[in-house]
């Protein structure tokens, strides 16, 4: 295992060298890491508030596997950075028992490929704890970790849980895309009283976003359950979370460019969903398009779907919705077919055509 | 450990009626548990404590009520004597909204200050209270935290997950094995390699403890909980115990163990009668007294019955309250996208500030 996710964090690091410009914020001045960015998050957060720890495998001495919590454990010590041993199951009941006796726990996981292993914690007895106990007893703690697809790692360590957390009532499931918006994030979701699931994507942490002043600022937090429109168009929606915004920022330039104007939604919260503004953004350009990573069925464009057809915007509609997905097929090895498994612009590109009707 | 409790045991007169009275009652909740779910005024699962009230009594009165206690589906009798009121049980059960989680938890849902549940999913209540333990530990306490289990989830990989974090972090938690001889059908001998379930922590102390005798619960917990105050837990702890109902009310448990057994615990080694005819024997208290005790008791839960058949379900909005500590959605989805309702936030959580 360790072997396969020193060549993943090298890939990312490398992935680093591409830096994207996005925001529509005014004023840019600072390029800073996502990886940095939830560092910085958890640092500022843990200086606040005593109760904030972080457990997890190889978050401490080892300066986390993908170095999301490097420096901490100098920092703050063996009580509020804790290794734990391969236990995921074990660990995340831990952290949850300590969130329900006062502490604020972020928990680690080195993939949430590896927390399918604890989902009954984090279901069962995080997400559900506050109802059943009629507001008793609350959940304050942060699940966190790469989600989805990296590069090179197979079927097992290449799935998007988007859409498994989403379902349930009881977590907030955050998937934020910039850096800007994992500090924002991040720091909201320390803070927030219930269970949040917070999503991270690993090729996304070596790469550098242009990131505002503010954003920099101790203070700065986002409101969880908001979208971001990240490009303003009128001809389409393209709506997307973590990496796959990505992609439509690049299918929207290339768009562009053949006077198809698209507009870009970052739902950066995955629970609850930030449909007002998917609502208003269908009634102004009448077509939309989801991307994702994860698969097909049930998946976050299914519920996009859904939340659309059961609106009265479902009549401002001129095109069926289309969802661009990871292949549904479990992720292979090799590069040439992992990368057919994953949305590219091109295929983003195709469903807008097909959608709008135009060659 | 050098030395184990020592076998001879002090008791005052007053806790002599404390711990008859305690038991008494819980008894008497879980037969009137057992009436109402005949009744049909209980619904669902309902998983009685009646051979093992010893344990929950002695292990209550070795901690304080700062100290944490976590437990899994059969939790009744560890409600009751964690502080909440025999009606406040009863209503739960009933699923009326002077239950103790307002009719929304249930029979294995329960809760109160420094009581973590009465949980569902066997085995994972045991990493909880680890973490409950590690809280303590984190926020510079002495307090401690009971995590019990039973012997069918001493099975549960996450158990043993749960006893190498605590060791190597020296959490002040006792886990505490009920072993009533059986996991739903199947016995101990039948579910666990080693039923030596004391013995299971690998590095972890363990001590075994007679779950009938409430005496022996109280010295033998007592001694692990002043050991863990004093950083030296974890500890594992089998007490050995018997449940006289099936595992749950669905379950007439007479199919994987004969009637015969069931009524020689009864008779040689039922945990009430054989204390009362022990403290009796000793001059603590007379018949007259213990009379007394169990008309106490009968009128308690009698009373506690009405409230739990009388009171009313709540009311159908809060079928959407309290899903969120911190709502962020002021219209939660009913069955149809044509009803959306209000969340309500309603309850002040007892365990955060908001």
């Amino acid at each position: 295992m360790h072997s396969i996710m020193r060549s993943a964090v090298n890939s990312a690091f490398k992935q680093g060298a591409i830096n994207r410009k996005i925001s529509t914020t005014a004023a840019l001045n600072v390029k800073l890491m996502v990886r940095d960015a939830l560092n910085s998050a958890i640092d500022e957060e843990m200086e606040r508030d005593e109760t904030v720890f972080v457990i997890g495998e190889e978050v401490a001495q080892y300066d986390g596997a993908y170095k999301v919590t490097r420096g901490l454990w100098r920092k703050y010590g063996d009580k509020r950075m804790i290794d734990t041993p391969i236990s995921e199951m074990g660990f995340t009941g831990i952290a949850v028992g300590a969130a329900m006796a006062g502490l604020k726990p972020i928990c680690e996981y080195m993939t949430f490929n590896f927390a399918m292993q604890s989902i009954d914690q984090i279901i069962n007895s995080a997400g559900k704890t506050f109802y059943m106990s009629a507001g008793s007893v609350a959940v304050p703690i942060v699940f966190r970790g790469p989600n989805g697809a990296a590069a090179g790692v197979a079927a097992q360590h290449s799935q998007c849980y988007g859409a498994w957390y989403t379902h349930c009532p009881g977590l907030k499931v955050i998937s934020p895309y910039s850096s800007e918006e994992c500090r924002g994030l991040l720091k909201a979701a320390i803070r927030d009283p219930d269970p949040v699931v917070f999503l991270e994507n690993e090729i996304l942490y070596g790469i550098a976003f242009e990131t505002s002043e503010e954003a920099m600022s101790k203070d700065f937090l986002l409101p969880i359950g908001k979208a971001k429109i990240e490009k303003s168009g009128d001809h389409i929606t393209l709506i997307s979370h973590s990496k796959g915004v990505g992609t439509c920022l690049d299918a929207a330039s290339e768009l562009a460019k053949e006077g198809i104007s698209c507009e870009v939604i970052n739902l950066r919260t995955l629970r609850p969903m930030d449909v007002e503004t998917i609502f208003k953004s269908v009634m102004k350009t009448n077509h939309v398009v989801s991307v994702e990573q994860g698969w097909p069925q049930c998946g976050i464009g299914s519920e996009i779907c859904a939340r659309i057809m059961e609106s009265p915007v479902f009549d401002y509609l001129d095109a069926p919705v289309i969802r661009v997905t990871g292949a549904d097929v479990p992720m292979p090895y090799a590069s040439s077919l992992e990368a057919l498994a994953l949305p590219r612009a091109q295929d983003v590109i195709l469903a807008v055509k097909k959608v709008l009707n135009v060659q | 450990m050098d030395s184990g409790p020592s076998t001879e045991v002090t008791i005052t007169r007053e806790d002599a009626l404390k711990y008859y009275r305690q038991m008494v009652t819980i008894r008497r909740l879980e037969n009137a548990a057992s009436s109402l779910y005949k009744e049909k005024a209980i619904r669902g699962f309902c998983h009685l404590y009646a051979g093992q009230e010893a344990v929950c009594v002695g292990l209550e009165d070795a901690i304080t009520k700062e100290d944490s206690v976590i437990t899994a589906y059969r939790a009744h009798g560890w409600t009751y004597i964690r502080g909440v009121s025999a009606a406040g049980v009863l209503a739960e059960l009933t699923g009326k909204q002077s239950g103790c989680a307002k009719g929304k938890g249930g029979s294995m849902h329960m809760y109160c200050k420094e009581f973590y549940g009465g949980n569902g999913i066997v085995g994972a209540q045991v990493p909880l209270g680890a973490g409950i333990a590690l809280a303590k530990q984190y926020q510079g306490t002495k307090d401690v935290c009971l995590s019990l289990y039973g012997d069918g989830a001493a099975n549960q990989g996450q158990v043993f997950e749960a006893f190498n974090m605590a060791k190597l972090w020296n959490l002040p938690c006792l886990f505490i094995c009920e072993n009533n001889g059986y996991g739903m059908g199947t016995s101990a001998a039948r579910a666990s390699a080693n039923v030596d379930f004391y013995t299971r922590g690998d590095v972890v102390p363990g001590m075994w403890i007679d779950g009938m005798d409430v005496l022996a619960v109280k010295q033998g917990g007592k001694f692990l909980v002043d050991l863990c105050r004093e950083g030296k837990g974890p500890f594992v702890v089998e007490v050995a115990t018997y449940r006289y109902t099936g595992h749950s009310m669905s379950d007439p448990g007479t199919s994987y163990r004969t009637r015969e057994e069931i009524q020689e615990v009864r008779q040689t080694r039922d945990p009430i009668t054989h204390f009362r005819d022990k403290i009796i024997d000793a001059g603590l208290t007379t018949a007259e007294e213990i009379k007394k005790i169990e008309a106490e008791a009968k009128n308690e839960i009698d009373e506690a019955v009405k409230i739990a058949k009388s009171d009313s379900e709540l009311s159908k909005e809060h079928l959407y309250a309290d899903i969120y500590a911190n709502p962020l959605e002021e219209e939660i989805r009913g069955l149809t996208p044509f009803t959306t309702h209000k969340h309500q936030r309603v309850a002040t959580p007892i365990n955060i500030k908001l």
